[in-house]
């Protein structure tokens, strides 16, 4: 018998075994276990949330391995860890730790301004940020096995992940009704490979599963998210910079899988204490908008 | 046939495919009382603690339980194998499950995400492609189970009566023959 890792199908089936569920941003072991008891379906092993990121500025780099070793040995769920755009060499070191999955991540400082690392390079699945279907497909060309919306990290305000989710879908619904011979000047256009066009013209979806992030902080903004058809949700600096982490981990996780449901999502809402506090998004200016980050 | 899938989290949308490609209608199953009038169940892949959790919060715990010790057909796909083992080792502290196979499941038996992989196996007589995603392997079955394909020396797909569960995906495949199997096989 002859066995493949690190196919295609092995990243890219990784990341539909996440669907439905929440992926929660940790900087600990116990954030970790309070994340894995309140029905994760993984963890973003990290050591600073992006709304710290925002607040203490300076250089944000892929994590201590000691911390995401630490981590690893505390929970039985899929462990990830984010790389700087363009950084291969700690993509490669992320991988030989055995990282269960790679964001190629805005939230962190980039490295290369101008090229993403080729992730088929590695056997272990990467998932990166798109703010509209050119960008997402660019990065599956460059072998992104997942794709999240990138939204505004660190903010608590839901709005850009909205924007990024209509900006995605309408463009996919758009290719589906263009003729064959129009699909040439839409690849042009959105910068993106004509074949990868062409596949989700004709089956109207991304080659990859498809979460949303950035500004994700209720269990309301997280079945937002799903009924505009994402996949799943990143939820980051919401629950461990909110009063009850805890309950507001698993009402998110509620809200995620009963999306469709006001009355779940109503007892979802109830009694989890403060929300993040949050920024409004108009008020950062726009060259410290981390979506503004990837090409 | 009606097929029911829990659609708590994981691949569920696959295995409904799957069901309706094979010429049966399928639901998603999120509430105890979907559960009355199908024919059989499937469990998806997925995360096991997840889906245990988001079944005790929403009441369907003890009811799919029920299901499963009254002779419903289930066929559970790596998340759902690790559910329907009466025993697991490497899980979540304390972590439940629904069980009525009398075998003993490790989880993320093959490792993290970097050694997931895809290769023939001979499952039933047949060959198909098995795909492996931080999948559990059984570590040993009572004498009432069936082993119905192996890898590296472990069984990888079983049977006990009307319980069938598989370490791999063939939800990801588009071959249809393994959930043939379960609908002809085990459901009839």
């Amino acid at each position: 018998m002859s066995e493949a890792t690190g196919t295609a199908r092995v990243k890219r089936g990784m990341a539909e075994m996440l669907k439905g569920g929440v992926i929660m941003d940790v900087v600990n072991v116990e954030q970790a276990k309070i994340a894995e008891d309140a029905g994760a379906c993984a963890v973003m092993a990290l050591e600073r949330v992006p709304a710290d990121i925002r607040a203490q500025g300076g250089v944000a780099r892929m994590s201590d391995p000691d911390m995401i070793q630490k981590i690893q040995a505390a929970v039985s769920i899929p462990v990830m860890a984010k790389v700087r755009i363009g950084h291969f060499v700690e993509a490669q070191i992320i991988e030989s730790l055995e990282v269960d999955y790679i964001d190629e991540s805005e939230v962190l400082t980039p490295a290369d301004f101008t090229n993403h690392i080729d992730k088929w390079n590695f056997k272990i699945p990467f998932v990166c940020g798109a703010t509209n279907l050119g960008e997402a497909l660019r990065r599956i060309n460059e072998g992104a096995a997942m794709i999240r919306s990138k939204g505004e990290a660190g903010t608590g305000d839901v709005s850009n992940a909205m924007t990024h989710m209509r900006t995605i879908g309408s463009e996919i619904r758009r290719l589906t009704s263009m003729r064959e011979d129009e699909l040439y000047v839409a690849a042009k256009e959105m910068q993106a490979p004509f074949a990868l066009v062409q596949e989700v013209a004709q089956t109207g979806k991304l080659p990859v599963v498809l979460f949303t992030a950035g500004g994700i902080a209720t269990p309301a903004d997280a079945a937002l998210m799903m009924q505009m058809g994402a996949d799943g949700v990143f939820v980051g600096s919401g629950i461990f910079k909110s009063g009850n982490p805890a309950a507001r981990a698993a009402a998110c996780v509620k809200a995620t899988t009963f999306f469709n449901d006001p009355k779940v999502l109503a007892e979802a809402s109830r009694g989890l204490g403060e929300a993040m506090v949050g920024i409004n998004v108009a008020d950062i200016p726009v060259p410290h908008r981390l979506a503004e980050r990837g090409w | 046939m009606k097929i029911g899938v829990l659609a708590l989290q994981g691949d569920f949308r696959e295995h409904i495919a799957a069901s309706e490609n094979s010429g049966h209608s399928a639901v998603a199953i999120r509430r105890a009382s979907e559960l009355e009038d199908i024919d059989a169940l499937i469990l998806p892949g997925g995360e096991s603690t997840t889906i245990a959790l988001l079944a005790k919060t929403f009441e369907l715990f003890h009811p799919i339980r029920e299901k499963i010790s009254t002779g419903l057909p289930v066929y559970g796909s790596c998340a759902g194998m690790i559910l329907l083992a009466d025993r697991i080792v490497g899980g979540a502290e304390g972590q439940e499950t629904f069980g009525g196979i009398d075998m003993t499941v490790r989880r993320n038996a093959f490792g993290r995400q970097v050694e997931s992989f895809e290769g023939e196996i001979d499952f039933a007589g047949k060959k198909v492609n098995g795909v492996f995603i931080r999948a559990p392997w059984v570590e040993e079955v009572g004498s009432s189970v069936e082993v119905l394909a192996t890898t590296a020396g472990h069984p990888v797909a079983v049977r006990q009566g009307k319980l069938f569960a598989t370490s791999f995906h063939p939800e990801l495949t588009g071959d249809l023959s393994v959930h043939q199997y379960f609908f002809e096989e085990i459901c009839r």
